[in-house]
């Protein structure tokens, strides 16, 4: 997936200011920065659901699946029915096939006739991936995929994602948690007032505090995340 | 088309998998519908009046010394209204007060006296005694209407009578005969036999007494021909002013037939605007909009989906409706043909609207509340008949109800029911503008949201 100098503008703000970003196969990016940084609008434009106003983004190995932040399913039907819709919106051939595909992938199987609704936000946070990867997508967008979950929930979802990842999918998320975004991330692209300041794996961001703001080097890698936004002025 | 499908039936689900919504959806609207139709089509109700009359057994009207046959204004009052027979004043007064009767109507015991006194030389004032206890002012107005109504229809058979019986007299004046009074038989001569008799003596009288006796003869002929010309005239007293309707606009439908088609529309209206706004707002509240429009179902797809959810639902609530009014008002079944044409019409650019506003707002409770904020004051404003506020208002209301589909169903739906009443291209083509512009307004609506 690539993205060249993407603008994106709402009114007179500019949300995107000429970000420029690659990822390869079975890369997992992590986007981060603070609020209103730009992140969701990145994600957005990479899943196509918004068009910039400046810049191209292409994927050169087919789908790209997209969860969004809130889970969005029918809550009113069960796990296999949404997995079942979402496989014949998509045209599968054998959607209750790929439905019982997901359903073995999210560990779901015993709970597909329960209503979604019933189910806890982690579980349906499960689902919401599993319906953005029934186009089994190259290249799958997640956007804050573990917020409200429980540190147990949150643990199950990123052993998910990273078998995904090794598998080969290219995955790209969106988060606040910057321990998560360390610890998940192969790569991280810090986001700030819609410019892209840093796009690197963890360890470089590391380096680049030690030399920006080495009073903060030693501190945890949040505080150490804090200190190097507010030396680049954010 | 495929996702049409699929989604059609995910919706279906989710309305199956919600009864009490489901069943509140088509039951309210029926409901509203229902008494809607029930008000409309009932006539006014009889109010009850305390009736109280006075005047002694037996006493009839008297015109010229003869009795008027007895007029029946007991049966003529009560059939007009519920008379509740009371024994004296004060129990009228009672039944007025407690609110058992709207009002009391006494017939004092010296009325027919004062009527007999019109044809004498010291006529009275005939009054009749009404009680009313005006507590408010609806129930002011009606008593005030009905009584004047009835004193109207009162005095008009009372002039009847005595027209019918001054024609009667001047017959006898004019062409003599018998006349029966004070218990006895009079034979009455009249002008035209007096004038032959004067003609005939005339000859066999002296040359001077001719010429005055020729004179007498000559009015009664005068007098003959214009009492002639006056008993048409006597009749008309009674009723100076006739009525001659004639119908120039508007050819209206049977009252039951409207009153169906009132509550058809009403139900097809609310199912239509808030399944289509509903399910439409859904879609945005499930946060599912989005990615179905990621390449899986057009955002044009999805409306038509949502359009045809609404549009199947309310042909199958409106028609069973129908088919339980059938049970009440026969109506001809011959005509479903148009039956369907106007229900799908209506539903369709009903659906259309439904999807605008539900392409407005992100919740199915403020949509809901949309829907019902929007179609209920539309719905009762397009029943507000010509000449019941002033014309600039109703000039308003007539644009105003132009925009919405709801008149234009109602119309439809009045059509297909009624052989007799207009036809109902006009209401088809309007209906299907209206689809169109509010299949557009949607569309753009949902463009707005989707580009984020």
């Amino acid at each position: 997936m690539r993205a060249d100098n993407v603008v994106k503008r709402f009114g007179s703000r500019e949300a995107l200011r000429g970000v420029s970003f690659e990822a390869a196969a079975g890369d997992r990016v992590a986007v981060i920065g603070p609020n209103g940084a730009g992140k969701t609008t990145l994600l957005s434009i990479l899943a196509g659901i918004s068009r910039p106003d400046e810049g191209e983004v292409s994927s050169t190995n087919g789908e790209v699946g997209w969860v969004p932040q809130q889970a969005a399913l029918y809550r009113r039907l069960t796990v296999e029915e949404n997995l079942l819709l979402f496989a014949r919106l998509e045209g599968h051939e054998d959607p209750r096939g790929s439905a019982e595909e997901m359903l073995e992938l999210t560990g779901l199987r015993e709970r597909r006739g329960e209503i979604v609704a019933r189910l806890s936000g982690g579980n349906q946070q499960r689902i919401n991936i599993a319906i953005g990867l029934l186009s089994r997508p190259a290249v799958l967008l997640l956007d804050e995929p573990s917020v409200g979950l429980d540190p147990r929930q949150r643990s199950r979802l990123w052993e998910f994602v990273s078998a995904l990842a090794d598998r080969g999918t290219t995955v790209i998320f969106s988060t606040h948690d910057i321990q998560e975004a360390e610890r998940y991330g192969g790569r991280l692209l810090v986001l700030a007032d819609g410019e892209a300041l840093f796009d690197g794996p963890p360890e470089e961001l590391r380096a680049a505090v030690r030399r920006e703001a080495p009073e903060a080097a030693d501190r945890d890698f949040e505080t150490a995340f804090v200190a190097y936004l507010h030396h680049r002025g954010h | 088309m495929r996702g049409v499908r699929w989604l059609l039936l995910k919706d279906l689900q989710i309305l199956r998998r919600s009864p009490l919504q489901a069943v509140l959806l088509v039951a309210y609207p029926i409901l509203i519908a229902v008494l809607v139709g029930f008000a409309i089509s009932r006539g006014p109700e009889k109010p009850r009046v305390a009736f109280l009359n006075e005047v002694p057994t037996g006493t009839r009207i008297t015109v010229g010394g003869a009795q008027l046959p007895a007029a029946n204004v007991k049966g003529r009052i009560c059939g007009r209204v519920e008379c509740v027979f009371v024994a004296d004043r004060a129990e009228a007064e009672d039944k007025v007060r407690s609110g058992d009767a709207l009002a009391a109507l006494i017939l004092p015991a010296d009325l027919v006296n004062k009527i007999n006194s019109l044809s004498t030389l010291t006529p009275g004032v005939p009054e009749v005694e009404v009680l009313v206890n005006e507590e408010n002012a609806v129930k002011a107005e009606l008593v005030d209407d009905r009584i004047t109504s009835l004193l109207a229809q009162a005095n008009l058979a009372v002039a009847r009578r005595i027209g019918a019986e001054g024609g009667r007299y001047l017959d006898l004046i004019v062409n003599g005969g018998e006349f029966k009074a004070l218990g006895g038989s009079f034979h009455i001569l009249g002008l035209r036999t007096s004038a032959k008799i004067l003609e005939a003596v005339t000859p066999a009288l002296p040359k001077s007494l001719q010429p005055p006796l020729r004179e007498v003869t000559n009015f009664a002929a005068q007098a003959r021909d214009n009492l002639d010309v006056a008993k048409p005239l006597i009749a008309r007293l009674a009723q100076p002013i006739a009525v001659d309707k004639v119908v120039v606009g508007g050819e209206s439908p049977p009252l039951e037939i409207f009153a169906i088609a009132v509550a058809a529309t009403f139900t097809l209206a609310f199912v239509v605007v808030l399944l289509v706004a509903g399910s439409l707002a859904l879609e945005r509240e499930e946060n599912a909009f989005p990615r179905l429009t990621r390449g899986l179902v057009s955002s044009g797809g999805l409306l038509g989906e949502k359009m045809l959810l609404g549009v199947a639902v309310g042909l199958v609530v409106t028609l069973l409706m129908l088919f339980g009014m059938q049970f009440f008002v026969p109506l001809e079944l011959s005509r479903i043909g148009l039956w369907l044409v106007a229900i799908l019409f209506s539903g369709a650019a009903l659906g259309a609207a439904g999807a605008a506003l539900g392409a407005a707002a992100r919740e199915v409770r403020a949509v809901s509340l949309l829907a019902f904020m929007v179609t209920l004051p539309i719905a009762f404003l397009s029943l507000v008949p010509s000449g019941a506020v002033s014309p600039a208002v109703f000039d308003a209301i007539r644009y105003a109800t132009a925009l919405f589909p709801f008149k234009p169903a109602l119309q439809a739906i009045t059509a297909a029911l009624d052989e007799t009443g207009p036809g109902i291209g006009g209401p088809l083509v309007h209906l299907a503008i209206l689809a169109f512009a509010y299949a557009a307004i949607a569309r753009l609506a949902l463009r707005r949201f989707t580009a984020v």
